[in-house]
């Protein structure tokens, strides 16, 4: 690891002017935030990130709420451990996507250090990307190529993927907060914002350095997730090489809101299977007004994998999130109605 | 540095100085306290036994003077590994830096370790694995893959369950970190280290402090009522013995004992 400079910021003003060189996600930013570590850390030992100075957030976290619930949504603190949301009763019970994202990703022991800010934030698995003695990576080093096209990519993107890069999104939390229509509050030199949470993260085109939308040093303060009638009909169902503490190979984020067996509203998010967090609109537009049946499920499965592109070794992923699509959105609908009311 | 790729048990009988057999498997030597006297020629073996705490008459040759008992294993280990640093420096030059000087990017750090607070001058990349095993001294939280994936540097901190190995020393200051090495009182194991030994749930060891610590966690936190809640919640410390079966039962027995009390 290189040497770097550590600070601590006492407020979000102090911390915004302290990580003026934070980028917009970019691997050779000269300053880096803090949350729990367990991406910045990792992939400074790695000597992939390579910052001159380290904020610390943590003790923003002191003067935030974790979880707060209100009439119109929940609000959750970008300070808040992943550990504790996903324990919380009242959002295992009201936003179940949420909390069941949390729960089965990474282990207890990196929930409890990870920050919900950091988790949305955190960087592709893409082997390529994490080990720099591969001289072709476009994230990390733009215009260099990418290995992955040509390369050992069965765990890499099919959706959202260009000539410059099929590195995966990693995250689970984020899929969930795309498909629940997420907003987030930001802090930064410009003030405070408002931003979807579907415009944070950017497509490759061409420039897959250049990772989130985020001004330098400005800072996710919090998430509002909206509540609505599909909210409690949610769930999040997550494929994976082994049963636990494991990245995703294929998953979904559904949200149904019904009546009878007619689907009123839908919420599909995908990942496992895309560069960035992925909203299928395409999906619960084929969904809306119609019986969930087991082959409208598949149409709507075939909907959201249209404009698949794989590489090889991933050539599985397509039929495999279809499958996931639709066994999510049957076990959604098999959810007893007394959960959802 | 050619030495530090023998063996140590080679290393060291070339010399004369100590016989290090394969008792080194053990943390201490368990022999009988003996003093050996040899005059020595001043070699990179040698100039490591310089930080056991031996002695040097001259640059060239030296008296030393060991008890046995006193040397462990862990003090041979450290003793190298101080050396290995330096190693490429004359002996005297070494001895004329000023003890209190502090390089770049070294700060004082303050770390409450078991109830302990112990000051410390750390480099800001110290995490806090390494502070408590090559800066305390306490070697029970062991270095499995260093990047967050194995679970054998689990410590706790606050009372939660997280990796040291990816935690920075210099952003813990004013917590509270608790190890294996504190979790035993009153001379008696805690119910979890006596459960572990009672159901064999080990084989090599490596990973059972970190094991232990989040199963003490895994318990408090209610995650344990289950066979199969147990194995999800324990998922972060990997065995590469596969003790997991015995594992599961070490927690249940300590389930029992932790709830009770």
């Amino acid at each position: 690891m290189r040497p770097f400079a550590f600070d601590s910021a006492a407020n979000l003003a102090q911390a915004s002017r302290l990580g003026g060189g934070t980028g917009q996600g970019q691997t050779d930013a000269v300053a880096q935030f803090l949350g729990g570590g367990t991406t910045l850390i990792d992939l400074m030992k790695l000597d992939v990130l390579r910052p001159q100075r380290v904020v610390d957030l943590e003790p923003l976290r002191a003067s935030s709420v974790d979880i707060e619930f209100g009439p119109t949504g929940m609000r959750l603190s970008a300070f808040a451990r992943m550990a504790t949301v996903a324990d919380n009763p009242r959002v295992q019970s009201e936003y179940p996507v949420i909390a069941q994202s949390l729960a089965l990703a990474a282990s207890p022991q990196i929930r409890n250090m990870a920050t919900l800010g950091g988790n949305v934030l955190q960087k592709t698995r893409c082997p390529y990307y994490r080990d720099h003695s591969w001289n072709a990576c476009n994230k990390r080093d733009p215009g260099s190529g990418c290995t992955a096209i040509s390369g050992f990519n069965r765990n890499h993107a099919v959706l959202g993927v260009d000539e410059s890069c099929i590195a995966q999104y990693p995250g689970d939390l984020g899929v969930a907060l795309i498909a629940l229509d997420a907003q987030l509050n930001l802090s930064g030199p410009r003030g405070a914002r408002r931003i979807p949470f579907s415009s944070l993260h950017r497509a490759a085109h061409g420039q897959p350095h250049i990772e989130i939308t985020l001004d330098p040093g400005e800072i996710i303060t919090s998430f509002f997730v909206p509540s609505g009638l599909w909210t409690r009909r949610s769930l999040y169902l997550k494929v994976r090489d082994r049963a636990s503490y494991e990245f995703a190979i294929a998953s979904a984020a559904v949200a149904l809101e019904m009546e009878a067996d007619k689907v009123v509203n839908a919420r599909i998010g995908l990942g496992g299977i895309a560069y960035r967090p992925w909203r299928s609109q395409e999906a619960e537009k084929a969904l809306m007004g119609k019986p969930l049946t087991e082959a409208n499920a598949q149409a709507a499965a075939e909907a959201a994998l249209s404009g698949a592109k794989s590489h090889g070794q991933n050539d599985y992923k397509p039929e495999l999130a279809r499958r996931t699509v639709v066994r999510a959105l049957l076990q959604a609908k098999a959810l007893p109605d007394s959960s959802v009311a | 540095m050619s030495f530090s790729r023998r063996p140590m048990a080679m290393r060291f009988s070339p010399v004369g100085c100590v016989h290090y057999g394969p008792e080194l498997n053990r943390t201490t030597i368990p022999a009988a306290p003996v003093v050996r006297r040899r005059s020595l020629t001043a070699d990179n073996d040698d100039r490591r036994m310089l930080r056991l705490g031996i002695r040097a008459q001259n640059v060239g040759t030296i008296e030393c003077e060991v008890s046995v008992s006193t040397i462990t294993r862990r003090e041979v280990i450290r003793g190298g590994a101080a050396l290995a640093a330096v190693a490429a420096e004359p002996v005297l030059a070494r001895s004329r830096q000023a003890p209190t000087e502090m390089a770049p990017g070294i700060a004082p750090v303050s770390l409450k370790v078991n109830g302990e607070i112990h000051r410390l001058n750390l480099d800001s990349r110290v995490t806090v694995l390494d502070a408590l095993r090559e800066h305390l001294y306490l070697t029970g939280s062991k270095k499995g893959c260093d990047q967050g994936q194995c679970g054998a540097c689990t410590i706790h901190i606050d009372g939660e369950r997280v990796l040291s190995c990816l935690t920075l020393a210099v952003a813990v200051q004013g917590k509270s970190i608790e190890t294996i090495e504190g979790i035993a009182a009153h001379g008696e194991l805690h119910p979890m280290q006596q459960a572990f030994v009672d159901q064999d749930g080990l084989q090599c060891g490596y990973c059972t402090p970190g094991q232990i610590m989040s199963a003490i966690a895994c318990v408090r936190e209610g995650h344990a009522k289950s066979d199969a809640d147990i194995r999800e919640y324990m998922s972060g410390n990997l065995c590469r013995c596969a003790a997991y079966p015995k594992i599961v039962a070490a927690i249940k027995q300590a389930r029992e004992k932790m709830e009770s009390v």
